[in-house]
């Protein structure tokens, strides 16, 4: 540490708290974001004595200003001088702890937690384990609901009697009157019954986890599932029948989906916890009852589980499908093709494939694209081909999906499906849809469906570019439509590299340099960019004779995005 | 949602010099692709439905028994109007369903016309069926991605029992019999609470009844106001800060707002609180433009009631201030002018500087209807008034922005209307928008000079940590 606080009288704190202030809150926040280096200028004493406080009083700024903050001085500890010092960092951090926004308080915790370690066992007494019971016993619930956060890690290195405030705090705030809290304090319990003693586990926790588990509110009963398997891990095999399993089966029966959801869905978790015994004679029935419920939520998510389970159990479950709504099938979709490898040839023929041809059909298309999303797994194993009647139908109307992420997912899908397929099915049937979403109304579909073709290109070669893709994109730049005449600058940029100098230089560049006269400036000003973009591609003298005198004359259009596109362009490609 | 749109189109500035064209308006349509999506229905989510047929043995017609046995058969009807069935399954219980929904009709009609039948045995009955009826946990959303402005709601299967319960139950809680002192017992917090879950309905027309029932009983009991207030701020605290999903948003927001109303002054801290922790905050939802109508009523309410709570609303706001999203902008912007409609000069006087700040960012915003939203103060005779009270503070801070989008601006409609700001400005207060004008460039020099002094000053702090960090390896925190 020595030499640290060299030339810091350098830097007057002032001049540093305005950088703190300015009025721009992108600059406020770059400043915070360099708040170590700020400490560093001041030196470990002046950091303790002027920065920290400013930075306690003024904690009124933008969240995203606050959630640097807190993050910073879980770092600080070295700034300020070391363990010895670090409690000078709770004053801020407590209030940070205290706001609304959950991020900034969730960072605060989380800084807390970490320079709670660089405590000494009687710094944690003196300064550390105060402020959680201030927090503790806050007014409003933001800070009650950090405290719950910080209990568990001073709790192991404090003495008995402060140990047994802490309990006592622990347990007033999972029964406090907001639902805020008792969430925050459930969402805990399973962190906090680790570090507690086995007795106290038995006396405390269980009977907290039970008044948790049978809440009022939904949110704060599923929490406490999640703290089953904590608890349940730690007590011994004879405890468990009488503590936790009374509560879990309650809880696997609950009248809210929510919390079956959450039994269903840590149902392996809970197998490891509770044993191979209890499993058999409980869980798995319980399971099964969950495989059954009545909302499709909770079915999905045991679903979900069944990959790695035993195929003889595994299969009457797949048929399941038939009889399930969407969130099953979906789920399910996504699980089953990566089956085919597991089960081999025969058996994906026999029990999978009437399951991939009836889902490719699914009124949901979700469901579908699942499917398709996972097509490379079976082709492993039958190929595709087997598959490809069905298919067309089923990529076909996700192409024209109403949902535009629906359609997205299916374009993410073609160059897949095109290597798969191969260049005449493509042709045949495929080609018009990727040429249809070139005009889609949803710029993002247009912009996915330009790099789509790049892709294609790449795998088809140059010449197929040629003949089939080229000359309709070209086509489309006399289209009145300006957002299409964009279209074809933007798929030219794409696949000017893939398409070679020959066909740029041929076909594509005469077509761009004409659009240099379109009436709309943004198509203007798109000629610029796609002739700096399709520049390096272009031999000398095209781009001497030919782009030259086009750009300068852009560089002097009445539209100043248009210039400044033209400018750019000039300033970047080797003109000569 | 957002990319679902069209982009706009772009200036157009120099298209219109030639002749007009198609190219004038935007050349996608927005109906094309978009399919109209069936209505599906859901059923509540009651765990483990009964796999026997419902038997209920038919009753007599109340209006076909003697007056003194009327009470008797009005229990035993509510008893059988506890039996829920399964909406899901279209065929099953036919008979059965039709028989409840007749019987549900009647006593619709029965407690609106009929006197005395409302004895003290009746109340827990009533409350216990319409429990049964009502309560339930409402089911997962249909679609992950649920978008309330575009997609249809999922509506309530069992909607024409469910409708006929509520309308009993409003009409229970509107009769002229109806006694509150009695009814208190059943009609209690968990009661209320059950009530309040239900709000999350994705059925509007759920969530319309439930705004009716939950009026009626903050009117008539007294005892659960603060409860109800208490619990209501859950649900939007949990709202804003864990799940942004709560359908039943506006219409409570709805209630809050005659609530508000009706509040006593001075406003109690308790009020207060709720106003700065718990509406300013559900600015920053996602999912604003659904309720925020309803939101921006219960802020003017609040306001003027006490108008010194309009410097922290303001602050507020500014706090929250949309950085990305030009919709909320707007909104934000719509619902300030509202405030400003009622703000009182000694308010105004206070707030102004940080306010003025900000509209100057917005009037020079690339977004057009961001810029023409904060344009349009200057047609408000109000707000003008009170510019032109206080356009030595206002003009300063709007006149590098102002000035430098009527040169720059692409809009050629923003430029238009900052021509019209300036020319109100310089009729306000022509020797200070002269002073402005001239002093315009020195200004930037200085902010320039300004900004490379900042560079500078970090430039020196990272050398200075470069060479410590070399000096001394650990005190650089990585």
């Amino acid at each position: 540490m020595a030499g640290a606080d060299g030339d810091d009288s350098l830097y007057p704190i002032a001049v540093l708290i305005d950088e703190l202030r300015n009025e721009d809150v992108q600059l406020r926040l770059n400043s915070i974001k360099k708040l170590s280096t700020i400490a560093l200028a001041l030196g470990v004493e002046r950091t303790r004595t002027e920065l920290l406080p400013f930075l306690t009083d003024t904690i009124y700024d933008e969240d995203e200003v606050l959630l640097a903050l807190a993050e910073q001085l879980g770092n600080f500890t070295m700034l300020v001088g070391g363990p010895e010092y670090v409690h000078c960092l709770l004053p801020p951090l407590e209030s940070l702890a205290t706001v609304e926004e959950t991020v900034v308080r969730d960072k605060a915790v989380e800084s807390l937690r970490k320079i709670s370690q660089e405590h000494s066992p009687v710094d944690l007494e003196v300064h550390f384990e105060p402020l959680v019971k201030r927090l503790a016993s806050g007014d409003w619930f933001t800070s009650r609901t950090s405290a719950c956060g910080l209990f568990s890690v001073c709790y192991p290195r404090v003495s008995s009697t402060v140990k047994a405030e802490i309990r006592q705090h622990f347990r007033t705030l999972c029964s406090d009157d907001t639902p805020m809290v008792r969430r925050a304090a459930a969402s805990k319990l399973g962190e906090f019954a680790k570090v507690l003693e086995l007795d106290y586990v038995k006396s405390d926790i269980i009977s907290l986890f039970t008044a948790l588990a049978s809440d009022e509110q939904d949110s704060v009963r599923l929490l406490a599932v999640e703290a089953c398997v904590s608890i349940a891990t730690l007590l011994p095999q004879e405890d468990l029948e009488t503590l936790v399993m009374p509560t879990l089966r309650q809880a696997a029966e609950d009248k809210s989906w929510r919390v079956r959801y959450m039994v269903a869905d840590k149902f392996s978790e809970l197998q490891k916890a509770v044993g191979p015994e209890i499993t058999k004679n409980d869980l798995v029935p319980a399971f099964q009852n969950l495989l059954k419920d009545c909302e499709a939520e909770v079915r999905a998510a045991a679903a979900n589980k069944v990959k790695g389970k035993r195929l003889n159990i595994m299969l009457p479950f797949i048929r399941l499908i038939q009889y399930t709504n969407q969130h099953v099938k979906s789920a399910l979709a996504s699980v089953i093709m990566g089956l085919s490898t597991i089960l081999g040839k025969d058996n994906t023929i026999e029990h999978l494939l009437p399951l991939f041809l009836a889902q490719l059909k699914d009124e949901c298309p979700e469901v579908r694209l699942n499917i398709i999303s996972n097509l490379d797994c079976v082709n492993e194993v039958i190929g595709i081909r087997q598959l490809s009647q069905s298919l067309l139908p089923a990529i076909v109307e996700l192409a024209e999906d109403a949902k535009w992420r629906v359609r997205l997912a299916i374009i993410e899908y073609m160059p897949l499906l095109a290597g798969q397929l191969g260049v005449e099915f493509f042709d045949e049937k495929l080609n018009t849809l990727c040429m249809a979403w070139l005009i889609d109304h949803v710029y993002a579909i247009r912009e996915a469906a330009t790099c789509n073709l790049m892709k294609l290109v790449e795998k088809f070669g140059a010449e197929w570019a040629q003949n089939t893709i080229v000359p309709k994109v070209l086509g489309m730049a006399n289209d009145p439509n300006y957002l299409h005449r964009m279209t074809t600058l933007f798929c030219i940029n794409a696949l000017s590299e893939a398409c070679g100098q020959e066909i740029t230089t041929k076909q594509m560049l005469p077509v761009v340099l004409k659009m240099s006269n379109d009436q709309v400036a943004n198509v203007r000003f798109n000629v610029a960019k796609s002739l700096q973009k399709i520049g390096p591609v272009l031999d000398n003298n095209a781009l001497q004779t030919e782009v030259k005198p086009v750009l300068e004359k852009l560089a002097s259009d009445q539209d100043m995005d248009v210039k400044y596109f033209a400018q750019e362009a000039i300033s970047v490609l080797p003109l000569a | 949602m957002m990319g679902d749109r069209p982009n706009p189109p772009r200036a157009m500035s120099s298209a219109a010099t030639t002749s007009p064209s198609v190219d004038k308006v935007d050349g996608f349509s927005r109906k094309s692709v978009r399919k109209a999506k069936q209505k599906r229905s859901q059923s509540s989510s009651q765990f483990r439905s009964q796999d026997k047929p419902i038997e209920l043995t038919p009753l007599p017609l109340l209006k076909d028994v003697p007056a003194q046995e009327q009470p008797e058969l009005f229990l035993k009807k509510l008893q059988q109007c506890c039996t829920v069935f399964d909406f899901m399954d279209t065929l099953s219980d036919l008979k059965m369903k039709e028989y409840k929904r007749s019987t549900l009709n009647e006593l619709v009609d029965y407690v609106t016309v009929s006197r005395g039948y409302l004895t003290e045995q009746a109340y827990p009955e009533v409350v216990k069926m319409v429990s049964h009826n009502i309560f339930r946990t409402l089911p997962p959303s249909d679609s992950n991605e649920f978008d309330p402005e575009e997609d249809e709601p999922t509506l309530e299967a069992s909607w024409p029992h469910l409708q006929l319960v509520y309308e009993f139950f409003i009409r229970f809680l509107e009769s002229q019999e109806f006694q509150p002192s009695i009814a208190k017992k059943y009609i209690d917090q968990k009661f209320v609470l059950q009530l309040l879950e239900l709000f999350d309905s994705e059925d509007p027309r759920e969530r319309d009844y439930l705004k009716t029932v939950l009026h009626r009983i903050y009117g008539k009991f007294l005892g659960l106001r603060a409860f109800i207030r208490k619990q209501i701020n859950n649900i939007f605290l949990r709202f804003v800060y864990e799940t942004e999903h709560f359908n039943g948003v506006a219409e409570l927001l709805e209630i809050l707002g005659s609530i508000i109303n009706g509040f006593a002054l001075p406003l109690k801290a308790e009020h207060k609180q709720f106003l700065v922790k718990v509406l300013i905050p559900l600015h920053t939802v996602r999912s604003l433009s659904l309720f925020h109508a309803q939101l921006a009523y219960c802020i003017v309410q609040f306001l003027e009631k006490d108008p010194t709570l309009t410097e922290p609303v303001i602050r507020g706001l500014l706090k929250f201030w949309p950085k990305t999203c030009s919709q909320k902008e707007v909104m934000y912007l719509g619902e300030l002018e509202e405030i400003l409609d009622v703000i009182e000069p000694t308010q105004f006087v206070k707030i102004q500087e940080p306010l003025f700040k900000q509209i100057s960012r917005c009037v020079s915003s690339p977004h057009f209807q961001v810029a023409e939203r904060a344009l349009y103060y200057w047609n408000n005779e109000y707000i003008m008034s009170l510019i032109e009270e206080n356009s030595s503070v206002i003009l300063p801070i709007m006149f590098s922005s102002l000035y430098r989008i009527s040169k720059e601006h692409w809009n050629p409609a923003i430029v238009a209307l900052v021509y019209n700001v300036l020319k109100a400005f310089m009729e306000m207060n022509s020797t200070l928008f002269d002073e402005l004008t001239a002093s315009y460039k020195s200004d930037r020099q200085r902010e320039k000079k300004k900004e490379k002094e900042r560079e500078e000053l970090w430039k020196k702090l990272e050398d200075l940590e470069l060479k410590r960090g070399l000096r001394s390896d650990g005190i650089i925190p990585t």
